[in-house]
């Protein structure tokens, strides 16, 4: 099976002999004794199906011999089929040094780890050279390399599979569903009783801006965002439009709702048509305060621009995501002298936002207004489960940075226990 | 009627979002290939309804057209544009340039469009400088904080500022990297779990009002 491997080891361990005869007579150091002693093959070679992935790979495990370094090396050799003449005749397909590629380096939480973090680790994967079909057997091994001196471990048979269940991701699934029972949970308590809700100034500013706008006789601005309807702050926009439009019908003030989705400007318009109906003036709905002007995002602006300053809202909304155009949006607005209302997620364009409008709702707020409009039980209690999360998510930053710490100055890897469960794993 | 409208919405948005949560934790190529093939359907669905915004961009000019509303010169323009843009892509059967010879379509792109998305893009140098002028006055003591700490990291990110104050190059990179970063952090954490809050009650039907509203 080793062929010209154990050819090569053969004439190593002769020469051994001689260097121990002359090390027994002159007595050298035990360094020189070592570099001379016949290079072993990788011990405990393990191949198996890359666990949790699509398929298309195999991964390789091996115990570290107790003298590698960065002189030696190591070689993984792969063959299509069950048998293999001659293991030297393998294709080689990667060449590292030994003193590298360590399970420990890999991202294998503790509970799909499936050996030792001290151990070698190697994955196969299709491209760069290398094809591995799945339901195809193939036999890979691994070969220690010093010089001219090569040994090669019996290669080993596997079969790469894709996978149906990603287990490294479990403690997020876990965690989600332990979110989502939390969320659960708080509606129920916000059906039984009230919960307090802290005044949040942007919002409470929504009626003070659509009163200006009803004193003023000039209409009121609301934007979606930048994204289309697959994006929560977009959603989070439109839920917010409903409740604007319904005080804005109120009032009996104009919308104006321009969109840069058509699915988007779909949806307002119905969201804004079930609003006119529940504040009881259906008749004052208009079905073209929502519409489409383009998707392109400088087209857009211009437009959105050119309508603030010719029309002259009272106020303007500024909901969901938004981009470059943002500054260009509030800064027009505020030179037309509106009184302006930002919501975004967009962490990169708040810095605009709050230097350009009157208000601006930070992050979170954007998805809390629909629960602060409202007071339903249903918002509310979502928004106390939201606040339960981030106070569980404050307690393992605390506890995580503590125990990293711990872990760090003991060396000991038990902390890792705790931190793999709040590890992104994919 | 009531079904249509909102049960069977209702029931749609249940399955596709358990299924398309549980496709994140399963590798196997066949929830890959059901993704794929959903984002496919989700971009021919986008482009009907783009049909939608056009029309709805033709109705709403061609009233103000017709009724000689105020500005009724503007959206004259845009249909005259939009028809032009039309015609000439069809004409030059969309594409930009044919053996190198460039067509009018490609004319219309690379001499009208782009240059006034350059126009537009260029005036946001404009509009920086000023919000930055007005949120920079030193009226109230978060302004002062604001002001000075846009100065360090202004003097730390210009070869010229770091020459002249040597520190402010580290305490820039401090002020961006740990103060800055953590808030943003922050905000993120907050916003994350609002996303999945959203979802878990539009999945859960808690959430209806993005389908019209109303309780029943």
């Amino acid at each position: 099976m080793r062929g010209k491997g154990l050819g090569v080891r053969g004439y190593g361990r002769a020469m051994t002999q001689r260097v121990i005869l002359a090390v027994s007579v002159i007595g050298l150091s035990p360094s020189f004794v070592s570099a001379q002693t016949p290079l072993s093959p990788p011990q405990d070679v393990r191949v198996f199906d890359t666990p949790s992935d699509g398929g298309g790979s195999l991964t390789m495990v091996w115990s570290p011999a107790s003298d590698e370094s960065a002189a030696t090396k190591y070689q993984v050799l792969l063959s299509e089929g069950t048998t293999v003449p001659d293991p030297a005749t393998m294709k080689v397909v990667a060449e590292f040094p030994a003193n590298q590629r360590y399970v420990r380096e890999a991202k294998w939480p503790w509970w799909t780890r499936p050996v030792e973090r001290d151990q070698h680790q190697f994955t196969l994967r299709n491209g760069k050279g290398i094809e591995l079909k799945d339901g195809s057997s193939y036999l890979i091994t691994v070969a220690r390399v010093s010089g001219d001196d090569r040994a090669i471990a019996t290669p080993v048979q596997a079969t790469p599979q894709p996978n149906w269940i990603n287990w490294n991701q479990m403690n997020n699934l876990i965690l989600a569903l332990l979110f989502g029972g939390i969320v659960f949970y708080s509606i129920g308590i916000a059906r039984k009783r009230e919960i307090f809700l802290r005044r949040i100034p942007g919002l409470a500013a929504v009626d003070e801006a659509i009163g200006r706008a009803t004193e003023l006789g000039k209409p009121i601005l609301y934007l979606t965002g930048a994204h289309d309807m697959h994006d929560p702050s977009t959603i989070a926009a439109a839920i917010i439009l409903g409740r604007v439009a319904k005080r804005a019908a109120a009032y009996e003030t104009d919308i104006l709702v321009p969109h840069r989705d058509p699915i988007t400007m779909a949806v307002c318009q119905e969201i804004t048509k079930q609003a006119y109906l529940e504040a009881g003036k259906p008749d004052l709905y208009k079905d073209d305060s929502n519409f489409f002007i383009t998707s392109d995002q400088f087209s857009y602006t211009a437009a959105v621009d050119g309508m603030m300053l010719r029309k002259k809202p009272a106020a303007n909304f500024f909901m969901g995501s938004y981009f470059a155009e943002a500054l260009l949006l509030t800064e027009t607005g505020a030179s037309t002298g509106a009184i302006q209302i930002a919501g975004t997620d967009s962490d990169h364009q708040l810095p605009f936002f709050v230097t350009t409008c009157d208000y601006t709702l930070i992050g979170e707020e954007l998805y809390a207004a629909s629960a602060y409009l409202s007071r339903e039980p249903v918002q509310v209690g979502t928004l106390r489960g939201q606040d339960i999360g981030k106070a569980l998510i404050l307690g393992v930053l605390g506890i995580g940075t503590i125990v990293a710490t711990l872990g760090a100055l003991l060396d000991a890897q038990w902390p890792q226990l705790f931190l793999d469960l709040f590890k992104d794993v994919k | 009627m009531i079904f249509l409208r909102r049960q069977l919405p209702l029931l749609v948005t249940l399955i596709t979002g358990i299924v398309f949560a549980a496709q994140y934790y399963v590798p196997h190529p066949a929830s890959e290939q059901m993704l794929t093939s959903a984002t496919k359907w989700l971009q021919i669905i986008g482009g009907f309804a783009l049909v939608l915004g056009v029309s709805s961009l033709f109705h709403v000019h061609a009233v103000k057209i017709r009724r000689k509303e105020a500005g009724w010169g503007y959206s004259f323009v845009l249909y005259v544009s939009m028809l032009g843009t039309i015609a000439v892509g069809l004409w030059s059967n969309g594409k930009e340039a044919v053996d190198g010879a460039m067509t009018v379509f490609g004319w219309v792109y690379n001499f009208m469009m782009v240059p006034l998305q350059g126009t537009m893009f260029a005036i946001l140098a404009l509009f920086i400088a000023s919000a930055a002028y007005r949120s920079f006055r030193a009226r109230s003591r978060e302004a002062s904080v604001l002001l000075i700490a846009a100065v360090i990291v202004m003097t730390g990110r210009v070869p010229l500022g770091e020459y002249l104050i040597p520190l402010s190059g580290d305490l820039s990179q401090w002020i961006l990297n740990v103060l800055n970063a953590s808030v943003r952090r922050a905000i993120l954490i907050g916003v994350s779990l609002g996303t999945v809050a959203l979802s878990i009650k539009i999945v859960f039907g808690l959430e209806r009002s993005y389908l019209g509203g109303g309780k029943e």
